[in-house]
Order: C-alpha cells, then sequence, then structure tokens
C-alpha cells in the first residue's frame, strides 16, 4: 500500500498550507484515527470552477497523500464536479487497493471538500456536525 | 536481552491445538480464510482484543450442538435436562475458577461491557443521586468511563478520576482523595488494556470498604492470564469476558456478592427469568437466573467453562509467567529502537501487553505495514480515547501476548517495526 507516489505526497504534501481569503473553509475528522483535514477553496468569478486549494491536517499517511493528491485534482474543476467525485476516484489517484479498514482515510479530504462546497452553496447546514466519515 | 530459552510450558506443542496459527495471510481480505494469495505466516499478536480458540473448546461447542442442543430450564425432555445441566454448571466451573461461593454469584453475560451495564443499570440508577459520587480511573476502557458518565448524567452523582502518573500507575494519594464518604462506587480496570499496569486492586477496595463503597474491578485483561481470587480482591463485582481467555464470543461473568445481587431488581425482562407471572405482577427467579432473561448464550457458556478447564490444565501460574516473559521481551527489544515511544510501566512489572508509536508513523500506517509481515496488531485508541489524549496521542498500536505467543514472534514484530520505521524515515 505503501508506494514511493504515497510516501512522497505524505513527506512533500502538495498545496499544504491556507489562503488569504477563501471563499471556503471547512474541518473534518476521524475520530478513531485522529486523522483531521481542513480543505481551503477559491473560486474564480463563475462561482463554480475551483480556482485554488489548500489543506492543512494531521492524520496517517493514506489520509495526507490522498489529500495533497486530491487537492491538484481541484485545481480547475467545478464544484458540480467536485461533487461526483466517488471513493474510486480517490482510491484511482492513490493507484493502490487501499484495505477496506483504510477506506474512510482515503477519503477524508474529499469528503471535507465535497461537505464544504455544500454549506458554501446552501446546501448543507453549516452547525451541522464537523465531516465525520467514520463508519 | 538473550531471547529466553525455557517458557513455562511447552508452547509449541499447545500451538497444536489451535490451527489457525497454521494459517497465511496477505491476500484478499473481503473473503474469509485461506486464499490463494495469502503468502506469509500469521504472526498474532493481538490477543487483548480476542484470543483464538483452541480445538477441545472448538469440540465441546460442536458436541453441543452436534448431540444435545437444546433450550435450557424449559423442557422436562432429555435433551434440554442435558442442557440445562451443563450450562449450569458452568456456572459452577466459573464460581471455582474466580473464589466465588458458588453459581448464585455468577451471571452470563454477553461479555465484560454488558456486565459493566447491568450494575450500571439494575444498581447505579436505583441507587445513585446528586449527593454521591463515582470514582473511576483515567485509564478506565469505554465499557467503564462511558457507562458510569452516562449514570452520572441521569442520576447527578459526580463521576471523577483517579490521575494516571508518567509511569503508568494510579496515583495512589490522588485514589485516597478522591475516594472519600459520597463515594457511592469504585469502577478500576484490574489490568490496563493500553498501558498494561497492573492496579492493586484489594488496596483500592480496602480505601472504598473504609468509606462504606463499592468497588468493581473490571478483569477482562487479567482473568485470562493469572490467578484471580474474587474473595482476596475483596471486591464487590468482579467482570471478564470469554473471548479473550481461549473462550466464545458472546459469553462474560458478572460477578456479585450474594447479598448484592438479591438486592438488585433485575436488568432484562421477559422470559427465564421469571418465577410467577399473573396479568397484574411478576416475581423473579432465584440468582443468577434472574439476571439471564431470554434463552442465554448456551453453547458459550458451556464453552467458556471448557476454557477455563483448558487453560486451567495450563496453569494460571505458568500461563502469567509465559506472559510476563514475552512482554518483558517485547518491551526490551522496542524499546531499543531509536524513535519508538512505549506506554505504561516498565517491562517487569505489566500484563502481556505493550502498546507503543514510533515516531513520524501514524499508527494505522505502522500497523498496515506489520500486517504485509503478517503480523497482526490493534491500532487505534484501545477504547481509551480520554487516556490517549492525555498521552498526547491519537492512537497508538498494541501487541498483546497469549499462551501460544513466542519469543520468535516478537522477533518479526520488531524487524517489522524497523522496517516501517525506516519506510517512513
Amino acid at each position: 500500500m505503501y508506494r514511493q507516489q504515497i510516501l512522497d505526497h505524505y513527506k512533500n504534501p502538495r498545496n499544504y498550507g491556507e489562503l488569504e481569503d477563501p471563499d471556503f473553509t471547512h474541518v473534518g475528522e476521524n475520530p478513531s484515527c485522529g486523522d483531521t483535514i481542513q480543505m481551503e477553496v477559491d473560486l474564480a468569478d463563475d462561482g463554480e470552477t475551483i480556482a485554488a486549494a489548500r489543506f492543512t491536517g494531521d492524520g496517517c499517511a493514506i489520509s495526507m497523500a490522498a489529500a495533497s493528491m486530491l487537492s491538484e485534482e481541484l485545481h480547475g474543476m467545478t464544484t458540480d464536479e467536485l461533487d461526483a467525485l466517488e471513493t474510486d476516484d480517490v482510491t484511482d489517484l492513490l493507484g493502490v487497493d487501499v484495505s477496506p479498514m483504510r477506506i474512510k482515510c482515503a477519503v477524508l479530504g474529499r469528503q471535507v471538500a465535497q461537505d464544504g462546497a455544500k454549506i458554501h452553496a446552501g446546501e448543507l447546514d453549516p452547525n451541522a456536525e464537523r465531516t465525520i466519515t467514520e463508519e | 536481552m538473550e531471547a529466553p530459552e525455557q517458557y513455562p510450558f511447552d508452547v509449541a506443542a499447545l500451538r497444536a491445538d489451535f490451527p489457525i496459527l497454521e494459517r497465511s495471510v496477505g491476500g484478499d481480505p473481503t473473503t474469509p480464510g485461506e486464499g490463494p494469495d495469502d503468502d506469509v505466516d500469521l504472526v498474532y499478536l493481538d490477543n487483548a482484543a480476542t484470543s483464538h480458540t483452541p480445538d477441545p473448546v472448538v469440540e465441546t461447542i460442536a458436541d453441543y450442538y452436534r448431540t444435545y442442543n437444546s433450550n435450557v430450564h424449559r423442557g422436562i425432555h432429555q435433551l434440554s435436562q442435558e442442557a440445562s445441566v451443563a450450562y449450569e454448571e458452568a456456572h459452577d466451573t466459573v464460581a471455582d475458577f474466580i473464589g466465588a461461593a458458588g453459581r448464585e454469584e455468577v451471571i452470563f453475560t454477553k461479555n465484560t461491557t454488558e456486565a459493566m451495564n447491568l450494575v450500571a443499570y439494575a444498581w447505579g440508577l436505583e441507587t445513585l443521586g446528586p449527593e454521591d459520587n463515582v470514582v473511576l480511573t483515567e485509564m478506565e476502557h469505554h465499557a467503564s468511563l462511558v457507562t458510569w458518565q452516562q449514570i452520572g448524567a441521569r442520576t447527578g452523582a459526580d463521576v471523577r478520576y483517579i490521575e494516571v502518573e508518567s509511569d503508568g500507575t494510579l496515583d495512589m494519594d490522588d485514589a485516597a482523595a478522591k475516594i472519600d464518604d459520597d463515594t457511592a462506587m469504585v469502577s478500576v480496570v484490574h489490568i490496563s488494556n493500553t498501558l498494561g499496569t497492573v492496579n492493586p486492586i484489594s488496596e483500592l477496595a480496602s480505601m472504598t470498604h473504609e468509606h462504606d463503597g463499592l468497588i468493581f474491578a473490571d478483569g477482562a485483561q487479567s482473568v485470562p492470564n493469572r490467578p484471580v481470587d474474587v474473595a482476596d480482591l475483596d471486591v464487590d463485582f468482579f467482570a471478564f469476558s470469554g473471548h479473550k481467555m481461549c473462550g466464545p464470543t458472546g459469553i462474560g461473568v458478572l460477578y456479585g456478592r450474594q447479598a448484592l445481587l438479591e438486592s438488585m431488581q433485575p436488568y432484562l425482562y421477559g422470559g427465564e427469568m421469571i418465577r410467577k407471572v399473573t396479568f397484574e405482577e411478576s416475581t423473579w427467579e432465584d440468582l443468577p437466573w434472574k439476571f439471564e432473561a431470554g434463552t442465554p448464550s448456551i453453547a458459550q457458556g458451556i464453552g467458556l467453562a471448557a476454557a477455563i478447564e483448558y487453560i486451567e490444565s495450563i496453569g494460571l501460574e505458568r500461563i502469567e509467567a509465559h506472559e510476563e516473559l514475552l512482554a518483558e521481551y517485547a518491551h526490551e527489544q522496542l524499546s531499543d529502537l531509536d524513535g519508538v515511544e512505549i506506554y505504561g510501566p516498565a517491562g517487569d512489572e505489566r500484563g502481556g501487553l505493550v502498546a507503543f508509536n514510533v515516531d513520524g508513523v501514524h499508527a494505522h500506517d505502522l500497523s498496515s505495514i506489520l500486517n504485509d509481515y503478517g503480523v497482526a496488531v490493534r491500532a487505534g485508541d484501545h477504547c481509551t480515547q480520554p487516556l490517549h489524549d492525555k498521552l498526547g496521542v491519537a492512537a497508538s498500536v498494541r501487541a498483546s501476548f497469549y499462551v501460544y505467543n513466542t519469543v520468535e514472534e516478537v522477533d518479526v514484530l520488531v524487524e517489522a517495526v524497523t522496517a516501517a520505521r525506516d519506510l517512513f524515515a
């Protein structure tokens, strides 16, 4: 599971940090692992194309590498395309078979980005509990 | 430390009773059992979560289903009588095993958690009020911690925690301060499932009783691997689970002093636990059946008795010596590795488990890599989230040993931990 590419993204995460004035920010966690990820997104003037994405977080190599890889993919994606991302899309990015018990680590970053976009669009209650992908 | 040459019993011969130890892993985890892609020897070090079941116990359970499967306490027919006698005698076996006065003090539950909830509901909800306090420790398993937390919230009782010192032992001065005249219950883990700390139960019991409180010890991690006598410990309640001691899942034990159990109302109502029922009211069966409503886990109860006979045939003192040998060896070998942090007391003062972290490697990543080496460990918070918060870590990896484990298996663990550390360096 720990191919060089995953270790590289874990040790040198891409787009790691915060944006100056993001259109939306969202945080989520996996309580049992202690994985926490914050996603920040800038939208283009059309209000739906992702112009920039940054993340910060703390967690296992799978969750951090997946968030790093996702942050690269998000650039230029529309919020509808983000919403359509499925678990397989994330594991394809990782390029490895993620064992069943680790899937929740892999999809945390995607879930945080999707929930953040939905809250921004008024489709999800911002006062709802923070994103939890625990199953 | 040199690898010890002598085990307290013949481990190699004993392993023959556990065919699962011969299987390989590494293949597709979505299909149970060994498959063509399983290519690495299993090294099972997750015994604090659940132990394996030896053939004699499996045979006892299979024999019940094959030859006298029947409901208990209901039929006059022979099969029901055979099942009832075996199921009732299983309570006697447990009573002898833990030093209880008799079967009246031995209630079969689903597991330790249910035993804890039984007392919390049947005694705690009925008895506690805002003037009372319940004393736990910071190293309690969620089975105790969450349960009393909820009972405290419902009754207004103050729930307080005896602090854990940096060496993983209880602060007994803090215990003396927290246990006071308003203490109704002290609920304390006998051996910590995370730190491996062996808590001084009888000392805590005498402190509790001086203040006229009750004490409940959680024996889930102690009963499987050392002689335990509830009279020596002087506890009022005690609980443990069958599946951590060579028995099946679905069976646990609540020990309670007979007078206490008699004073308590039932926790579950229904069949099996009643004596006389009218449209208006009901009366209860004698102990222990009063607390065993509905069809119980019959095969599992009989299986638990077989498991007790199995580990008694090895000898609990010898099992304890074997666990100490492996835990001390693992503690020393892991301590020698740079970047490894071990939680809990030093090697010769702990139960048979070692929880640790490797600097820069998340516990779940470490566990995944260990799995590639065939090594099964627990990774996570081990149902002690507040303790992990205190330790300042989100999760840890825990290796835990049982009767069939060997020094060579500890060596595989250490090799795999070293490889994981180097991969992430």
